[in-house]
């Protein structure tokens, strides 16, 4: 048996093994996806054919969604996904997204100025539901407090801000975009503080503390400061370059943190002991918690 | 009140053999590698201020199971009397549930596995393909309670109708029964000891209750 299959240490938090760079696929690219719905709907107004842009962010749902399709344990049961709509964010997901392809396609086939804002709100609900179904996982600290609900779902709208900063050197009226990039690139940059803030107060595993410490400074710096100053710039000056240049940073740190999120920071809960037993002479002691930082009492 | 069936492991009183390990995995078939109950084996300390303390851990069939609400299928359930259950024939194997639970007590196996890497015939016979690639945990022997409900025996007081980990277990730690009665072995025990459950705080309401000292004015149960 090598240490991989090794279930008799089970007694620290372990890194989740189950939701691998597929499942991560579905919050990266879907989210992107989701994000570029809404931010296209906002910038369809300004006169541009951006139907293009719909079907990259369609496309990138529909990733997604084939990347977790592949990683289900029984993908032709698939449809039994649907079931649990009182309480399951993954149902509720997998409810929204032919909803998504449905508005989506009728933005595409005839334009409709509605059309766009139905699938860009449904893009929301859509990452909405993917940063809930991460909080609702109570097995893993680093997802379950609200606030991971937050730096997700804005982790997702400066996606797709990005992307269609990318755009701007295809459709150049689209780099007043990069101020909007910045503002939401300072929203993120909150919620990310707001969240380390909040794991902190309740306490996670050592193990996750990390991860996400050593993420910090390089998300900080090329996720929200580098990606914000150059769309600031570009988008003031008109420079689509500099807010495609933007967008990448963006696009790609978000991706990176939400791979970071999924696969590298997810540790379990690992077991506590708030009281030690008595044994025969000795008397009962204070709680353990391996793999923590503290120790809940009694 | 409704029957809520519950188990009491008495931790002054584990010694850490995994004869319950043993139990669960004759009883259940489980493949290497997964084990629905394990016994931990936690040190803590600096010598010679030390201490080891055994814990058997399983599913906890929580009155509040975080695994059953995020399942997008409904292929995990909860019964009457308090047992999460799981139909092989709705699950997906999203894993969902496994990310919900703080218990770390569910597996999913999506390749047979034996321990000698060709299967021995025990291992042929027992072979359950329905539990290929869908999430399995402890059941807490459902198939022994369902059997008290025919012949009248009472889970936790005799042996065919409870759990084969509290069958075995060779030092009295683990006790099963009906913790809504108050005249059951396990409420019983609960009232006369000090006790706590795993991770309350995450508001789960387990059905698994560890005994870590006596009454607090001095009697023992």
């Amino acid at each position: 048996m090598n240490k991989s299959r090794n279930i008799g240490d089970r007694t620290l938090p372990r890194q989740q093994r189950n939701w691998d760079g597929r499942a991560a696929a579905n919050f990266i690219c879907g989210g992107a996806g989701g994000g570029l719905l809404l931010a296209t709907a906002l910038a369809s107004g300004r006169g541009a054919d951006l139907r293009p842009l719909l079907v990259v962010a369609l496309a990138l749902v529909g990733i997604g969604l084939l990347a977790v399709w592949l990683e289900i344990g029984r993908p032709w049961r698939a449809l039994n996904v649907y079931l649990n709509a009182a309480t399951s964010w993954m149902t509720r997901e997998a409810m929204i997204a032919p909803l998504l392809f449905a508005s989506g396609a009728v933005a595409i086939l005839f334009n409709w100025p509605a059309a766009f804002w139905v699938a860009g709100l449904l893009g929301l609900v859509y990452v909405y539901c993917q940063a809930c179904m991460l909080h609702a996982n109570k097995g893993i600290p680093a997802w379950r407090h609200a606030s991971c609900i937050g730096v997700v779902v804005t982790t997702d709208m400066v996606e797709g801000a990005g992307l269609l900063c990318v755009a701007a050197l295809v459709w150049p009226g689209l780099v007043f975009f990069g101020i909007l990039l910045a503002a939401l690139l300072a929203v993120r940059w909150l919620a990310w503080r707001k969240y380390l803030a909040s794991l902190r107060n309740a306490g996670v595993p050592t193990a996750t503390s990390q991860v996400l410490n050593a993420l910090d400074v390089r998300f900080v710096w090329l996720g929200h400061a580098a990606p914000a100053a150059l769309g600031l710039v570009g988008g003031l000056a008109g420079l689509p370059l500099l807010a495609m240049l933007a967008g990448i940073l963006a696009a790609a740190a978000g991706g990176w943190f939400k791979y970071t999120l999924v696969c590298r920071a997810a540790f379990t809960q690992g077991f506590a002991l708030p009281r030690t037993p008595s044994r025969g002479q000795s008397k009962a002691g204070l709680g353990v918690q391996p793999g923590w930082n503290r120790v809940r009492p009694i | 009140m409704s029957t809520r069936f519950a188990m009491a492991i008495d931790l002054r009183r584990c010694v850490g053999c995994q004869t319950c390990t043993a139990a669960c995995k004759s009883a259940n078939a489980t493949p290497p590698g997964v084990q629905w109950r394990r016994v931990l084996d936690i040190e803590d300390g600096r010598f010679p201020d030390v201490s080891r303390t055994f814990l058997p851990v399983a599913c906890m069939h929580c009155a509040n199971p975080p695994c059953m609400h995020v399942c997008p299928t409904t292929a995990t359930k909860q019964r009457e009397d308090g047992l999460v259950t799981i139909d092989y024939d709705l699950c997906i194997g999203c894993s969902n549930c496994i990310m919900a639970c703080p218990y770390d007590a569910r597996s999913i196996e999506h390749t047979p596995h034996y321990a000698y890497g060709e299967p021995m015939q025990s291992e042929t016979a027992r072979f359950d393909p329905d539990r290929l690639s869908v999430a399995t945990k402890c059941t807490f022997c459902k198939d022994r309670l369902d059997l008290a409900a025919v012949t009248g025996q009472t889970p936790g007081v005799d042996p065919e109708v409870t759990p084969a980990c509290v069958n075995s277990c060779i030092s009295g730690a683990m006790h099963f029964g009906d913790v809504n009665d108050p005249d059951s072995n396990i409420s019983m025990l609960l009232g006369g000891t000090q006790h706590f459950r795993m991770h309350e705080e995450l508001g789960t309401d387990p059905s698994v209750y560890y005994i870590w000292d006596g009454a607090k004015n001095g009697a023992d149960a």
